[in-house]
């Protein structure tokens, strides 16, 4: 209990100090999640809704699969990208390994599927709706996936939110690809696994507390500049 | 959304943007000593290398400059070291300084090992207690080393029951659990000075010279893998055996113990 209180107290100093090391690992925490929230939405977003727009025979199964992935263990990903990125690995000639871009590619795996499943789940009753219409209207098959996302990009928020959510919080893929380098891939996560490890659980707590007030607050601004929750909308 | 591939831009650049860099793979008992961050600024000082450290187990420090993903590792396992060399991974091994093992266990001491006179005698009296004791069991320096003290004492951590347990882990963490636990645990004086969660825990043994733990540095050979840094390793090399970093290392201490020698010839 003692070291929970005295967690808080260090995240408040941390805060209230701007401690430069704290900022720029927080950045770096935000620069790498929100680049691979990006892509994986460009991937995840249209193949999601694609999945409940169209009907093809391994349909069922490649559903199926999307919703087994989603709970694809980081560290398996990690270890992955790190074998297909080390310099002895197919892509090694790249350099890519220990930098921030090798943390956003095994990212960008891990929650791609996750919102690929969620979209996909919200599609398909925006598209039971809006079947009848956008066939009579006789749209072509990307007109109705972008009908619907646009329709539909209030569930797709959510869908965003989440793949935000599993990534900030992630550790063990970018601690493998990343190797929780000082000053160049160490972020809020991997830093608290370092700290916990020092056996100081203040500092690794306060760094946590941190991370889940970051996660809170991204959460509370994409909802204030989109304008859900408000009364007078849904 | 601007903004947005701004920062997808910015995230693939921002890794060629940087100063000379040189990746070394280092023991976690090296950084968890707080040694590093002595050293790295004045090496940036005094040679503008960028020096971006790999903490991680021996096993994978030298997994890794096989591979060729570092340009030099800094470790303590003498024999991986030499196959490390003869195998034509390194160009050359140099011994730069040396700490110490310790026994460490709950203070009240159930198997008596703090009278003992050798390690092996400290280690055979854990065993005959049957007393709990975790082993770091992730193929590090450390881990060697400890397997190599059972074996002195004629022991073997293969046959032995639930009260050797294997983690897994780095040091701190190991630690961390052998505290929990209250349980015997061997680490280098490093990480336990700098280990701040010692809840029962004491030092109950040290001493012995078969507790000496040698670091050495090996730069990665360039023509295996001829991206690596090499210019920059051996620039490293005379900074790491030059008088600077004796005066650093040597000088180096926590509650004014002193940690680590300096021995580079």
């Amino acid at each position: 209990m003692n070291d929970i209180l005295s967690g808080l107290q260090a995240a408040f100093w941390l805060v209230v100090q701007l401690d430069a090391d704290l900022v720029e690992i927080t950045l770096r925490s935000l620069q790498v999640s929100v680049s691979a929230l990006a892509i994986a939405c460009m991937i995840a977003l249209p193949l999601g809704t694609w999945l409940a727009v169209q009907r093809f025979r391994f349909r069922r199964g490649v559903i199926a699969l999307l919703n087994a992935l989603m709970g694809l263990p980081p560290v398996v990903v990690g270890l992955i990208v790190y074998i297909l990125l080390s310099r002895s690995g197919p892509f090694g000639v790249l350099g890519l390994l220990f930098t921030p871009t090798a943390m956003i590619i095994a990212q960008i795996i891990i929650i791609t599927p996750l919102i690929a499943s969620i979209t996909h789940q919200a599609m398909r009753e925006l598209w039971a709706e809006y079947h009848d219409l956008l066939i009579s209207l006789n749209t072509s098959r990307w007109q109705r996936v972008r009908t619907l996302l646009w329709d539909g990009r209030r569930a797709l928020l959510t869908a965003a939110l989440a793949g935000f959510g599993r990534a900030i919080g992630e550790v063990g893929a970018i601690m493998v690809v990343g190797g929780n380098i000082d000053h160049a891939t160490r972020v809020l996560t991997t830093a608290i696994a370092l700290e916990t490890g020092k056996g100081d659980f203040a500092l690794a707590l306060g760094l946590g507390f941190v991370l889940i007030a970051l996660a809170v607050s991204v959460n509370l601004a994409v909802h204030t500049l989109s304008g859900t929750e408000r009364g007078s909308r849904w | 959304m601007n903004r947005l591939i701004a920062t997808v831009v910015f995230a693939f650049i921002a890794p060629f943007a940087q100063a000379e860099v040189l990746r070394m793979a280092v023991t976690t008992s090296f950084n968890n000593s707080g040694l590093s961050d002595v050293l790295l600024p004045q090496i940036k000082a005094d040679t503008g290398l960028d020096v971006q450290l790999l903490v991680v187990g021996t096993g994978q420090a030298i997994k890794l400059g096989q591979a060729g993903d570092v340009d030099a590792i800094l470790v303590h396992a003498r024999a991986a070291e030499g196959a490390f060399v003869a195998q034509g991974y390194g160009t050359h091994r140099r011994e730069i300084m040396f700490n110490d093992f310790v026994l460490i266990g709950p203070s009240s001491d159930p198997a008596g090992i703090a009278k003992t006179q050798s390690a092996a005698g400290a280690l055979a009296r854990i065993a005959a207690a049957q007393a709990d004791f975790v082993s770091r069991g992730d193929d590090s320096g450390t881990h060697k080393k400890e397997r190599d003290l059972w074996g002195d004492a004629g022991l073997d951590p293969d046959r032995f029951g639930a009260w050797y347990k294997e983690v897994g882990a780095g040091m701190g963490a190991a630690l961390n659990t052998a505290a929990g636990l209250d349980a015997y645990i061997m680490a280098d004086r490093a990480s336990w000075l700098n280990f701040a969660n010692r809840r029962g825990l004491a030092l109950l043994f040290a001493g012995d010279a078969v507790l000496f733990n040698q670091y050495a540095y090996l730069p990665v050979s360039d023509l295996r893998h001829a991206h690596v840094n090499h210019q920059g390793a051996m620039r490293l090399e005379r900074w790491l055996t030059s008088p600077t970093a004796a005066a650093l290392i040597n000088g180096y201490q926590i509650n004014g113990a002193q940690l680590f020698t300096f021995n580079a010839k």
